[in-house]
C-alpha cells in the first residue's frame, strides 16, 4: 500500500519531469531552426537580423560599454543582430579557436597575436584602450596611497601581508597583474594572496567586503565606485596600459558580420562612440580609442 | 594544428569527450592536491549543510505530512516555493545579509564556508521538508491509531511514523544533498570561488571553462557525475536492503 504509493508517485513526477525535458528540448529544436535558416540563405537580401558572436571580455561587459556600442552598430547595420558572450580573455580566445564565436574583443596583446599568427583569426586591430589602477580601502594599511610605481606598491603590499584579491582566471587583467608581481620579482602567496576566479566586478565586490586590495581596470571601478568602499590608491604606470584588439574569426558561422563589426569600430563613427561614452556619467571617458 | 594551442576543440567532438574521460582519469590517479582539496571542501559542505537541513526539515516535513495546524497551509506553500527557489536567489539573499552593509555584516561570514553552508541549508531543507511530508502523509493512519491506543506518547508515535517512512525520509535527504552538491550559483556568490578556501567542485568547474580549459572542466564534471553516482549507489542499495527485512 505504502510502497504501491511511493512508486506511483515516482512514476507521476518522473513522467512530469520527462514531458517537460521533452518540451523545452522541442523548444530548444525549433529555435535553432529559425536561427540557422537565413545563415544558410546569407546570399539572398536578408530580412531578418542575422545573429553575429562578440566573444569579448567581463571587464569590457561590467563597464556598460556595449549598452551603448552595441545598439550604435545593430544601427549602422541593422541586417546584424549581435549576442555578446562576456568570459574571460582566455575562454574567448577559445571560443573563437572552436568558432563558436564569430568576433573577439579583448586584451591580452600576446595571446591575441599568437591566436591570428596560428590561423584562427583573419586579423587584430587595436581598438582602444584604458588603464588599471591599484585599489583598496581608505585605511590602506599597506601605505600605497598615491603610488605611481605599480610593482612597488604590490611590493609594500606583499610585505605588509594585507589581502591582496586576485582575478585567478587567466583573464587580461589577471595575465596583466602577474606580469606586474614578475616584475617586482614576487611570487604571491599566503593566506593575504586570495585567488578568486572570478569576475572584475566580483572581485571588486570581494575586495570592498574582504577590505583588501585589488587590481582593477579603471572602467569596471568607475561603474561600480558609488555601492563601494573601496579609493583608488595607485594609478598612472605605463605597465597597466590595457590595450584592446579586435579579431574576426576565421571560417566563422558568420564571416560577413564579424568583418563588418570589426571595420566599424575602427571607424570613425565606432571610434566616436568609444571616445564619449563615460564622459557624462563620470566626467572623462572610461576608454581611449585608438585605432591607427 | 599547432602545437602551441592545446585547447580541446581542436579534433572532433568525440575527441573532445575522450580526451576529457582521459584528463578525469589522469587527475584521480595523479592524487593533485588541488583536486582532493575542492572534492573533499564540497563533501564537507554539502554534508554539513544537509545534516543542518535534516533537523530543521524532517520534523517540519513530519508536522506537515501528520497534522492539521493553524498555518499548515501556509507553510506547505512556503516549502513548494522553496523546492522550486533558484539557487542562486537563495545565494543573494544571504549575500545580501552578510555582507559588510548588510544587517549580519558584523559576523564577517561572507566568503567562507559558513557562508556557503547557510545558503546551502536554505536550497536543501525545502527539499528535505517537501519529500518527507509526502513520505509521512502516506504512512497509514490507521498505524498512528493503533500506537496512540496503546498508549505510545506523541514523542513515540512520531518516532514510529518516521521510521516507518524512512526510505521516503532518506529519498529527501538524498534530494537535499544533490541540490546542493551539484549547485554553483549560490556557493559562487557567498563563496567567492577563492582557491584554497572556498572553492568547490562547481564553481572550478565554472573557472576551468572560463579559461578556456575546456578538458579540465569537464573531467571535473565526470568527477562529480562520479561522487553522486556513488553515494546514490550507497543510499539505494540501503533502501534495498531494508525493503528485504520488511517483506
Amino acid at each position: 500500500m505504502i510502497h504501491r504509493f511511493k512508486a506511483s508517485a515516482f512514476w507521476r513526477i518522473a513522467a512530469l519531469a520527462l514531458s517537460l525535458a521533452l518540451v523545452f528540448s522541442l523548444a530548444a529544436c525549433s529555435s535553432t531552426e529559425e536561427t540557422t535558416d537565413p545563415e544558410a540563405t546569407v546570399t539572398e537580401p536578408v530580412v531578418e537580423a542575422t545573429k553575429l558572436v562578440l566573444a569579448s571580455t567581463t571587464s569590457t561587459q561590467d563597464s556598460g560599454l556595449f549598452d551603448v556600442l552595441i545598439p550604435a552598430f545593430e544601427e549602422a547595420y541593422p541586417e546584424y543582430a549581435v549576442d555578446v558572450v562576456a568570459v574571460g580573455t582566455g575562454e574567448a580566445l577559445a571560443l573563437g579557436e572552436s568558432k563558436d564565436a564569430d568576433v573577439l574583443l579583448v586584451h591580452a596583446k600576446a595571446s591575441e597575436e599568437e591566436f591570428v599568427a596560428n590561423g584562427f583569426g583573419t586579423e587584430r586591430h587595436d581598438v582602444m584602450y584604458n588603464d588599471f589602477i591599484i585599489v583598496g580601502p581608505e585605511s590602506d594599511p599597506a601605505g600605497i596611497a598615491g603610488m605611481t610605481d605599480a610593482a612597488a606598491a604590490l611590493t609594500k603590499i606583499s610585505e605588509a601581508e594585507a589581502t591582496f584579491v586576485s582575478r585567478g582566471d587567466d583573464s587580461g587583467t589577471h595575465t596583466k597583474e602577474l606580469s606586474i608581481w614578475a616584475a617586482a620579482d614576487i611570487e604571491p602567496a599566503g593566506d593575504w594572496y586570495l585567488s578568486a576566479g572570478q569576475g572584475m566586478g566580483d572581485v571588486l565586490k570581494l575586495a570592498d567586503e574582504k577590505l583588501g586590495y585589488t587590481m582593477s581596470d579603471r572602467a569596471t571601478y568607475l561603474n561600480l565606485m558609488d555601492t563601494m568602499d573601496l579609493v583608488i590608491l595607485a594609478e598612472g604606470d605605463a605597465i597597466m596600459f590595457n590595450q584592446y584588439g579586435v579579431i574576426p574569426v576565421v571560417d566563422a558561422t558568420n564571416m560577413e558580420g564579424a568583418q563588418a563589426f570589426a571595420d566599424w569600430i575602427v571607424s570613425a563613427e565606432g571610434q566616436a562612440v568609444i571616445e564619449t561614452y563615460g564622459v557624462e556619467k563620470f566626467g572623462q571617458p572610461l576608454f581611449i580609442p585608438n585605432a591607427s | 594544428m599547432p602545437a602551441a594551442t592545446p585547447l580541446y576543440f581542436t579534433g572532433s567532438h568525440m575527441e573532445v569527450i575522450w580526451s576529457a574521460v582521459v584528463e578525469a582519469v589522469q587527475l584521480i590517479t595523479s592524487g593533485a592536491p588541488y583536486l582532493f582539496e575542492i572534492i573533499f571542501l564540497s563533501l564537507r559542505v554539502s554534508t554539513v549543510a544537509v545534516g543542518i537541513a535534516m533537523i530543521i526539515g524532517i520534523p517540519v516535513g513530519y508536522l506537515i505530512g501528520v497534522g492539521r495546524f493553524f498555518g499548515r497551509r501556509l507553510t506547505l506553500v512556503i516549502v513548494n516555493t522553496g523546492m522550486g527557489l533558484p539557487p542562486v536567489v537563495a545565494g543573494l539573499i544571504v549575500f545580501m545579509f552578510l555582507s559588510r552593509s548588510g544587517p549580519l555584516g558584523d559576523l564577517r561570514l561572507l566568503f567562507s564556508t559558513p557562508a556557503m553552508v547557510i545558503a546551502q541549508v536554505f536550497i536543501s531543507t525545502p527539499l528535505v521538508a517537501g519529500v518527507t511530508a509526502a513520505a509521512i502523509a502516506s504512512v497509514p493512519l490507521e498505524l498512528r491509531l493503533q500506537a496512540r491506543s496503546l498508549g505510545a506518547s506523541w514523542w513515540q508515535e512520531a518516532l514510529l511514523t518516521v521510521t516507518e517512512a524512512r526510505r521516503g525520509v532518506m529519498a529527501a535527504v538524498v534530494a537535499g544533498f544533490g541540490g546542493i552538491i551539484s549547485e554553483v550559483g549560490a556557493v559562487m556568490i557567498v563563496g567567492g570561488n577563492i582557491e584554497g578556501s572556498t572553492r568547490v567542485m562547481t564553481t572550478a568547474i565554472v573557472l576551468e571553462a572560463r579559461k578556456g580549459n575546456f578538458g579540465t572542466a569537464l573531467a571535473l564534471g565526470f568527477i562529480l557525475i562520479g561522487i553522486a553516482f556513488v553515494i546514490n549507489g550507497l543510499l539505494t542499495t540501503l533502501q534495498q536492503s531494508g525493503a528485504r527485512y520488511e517483506r
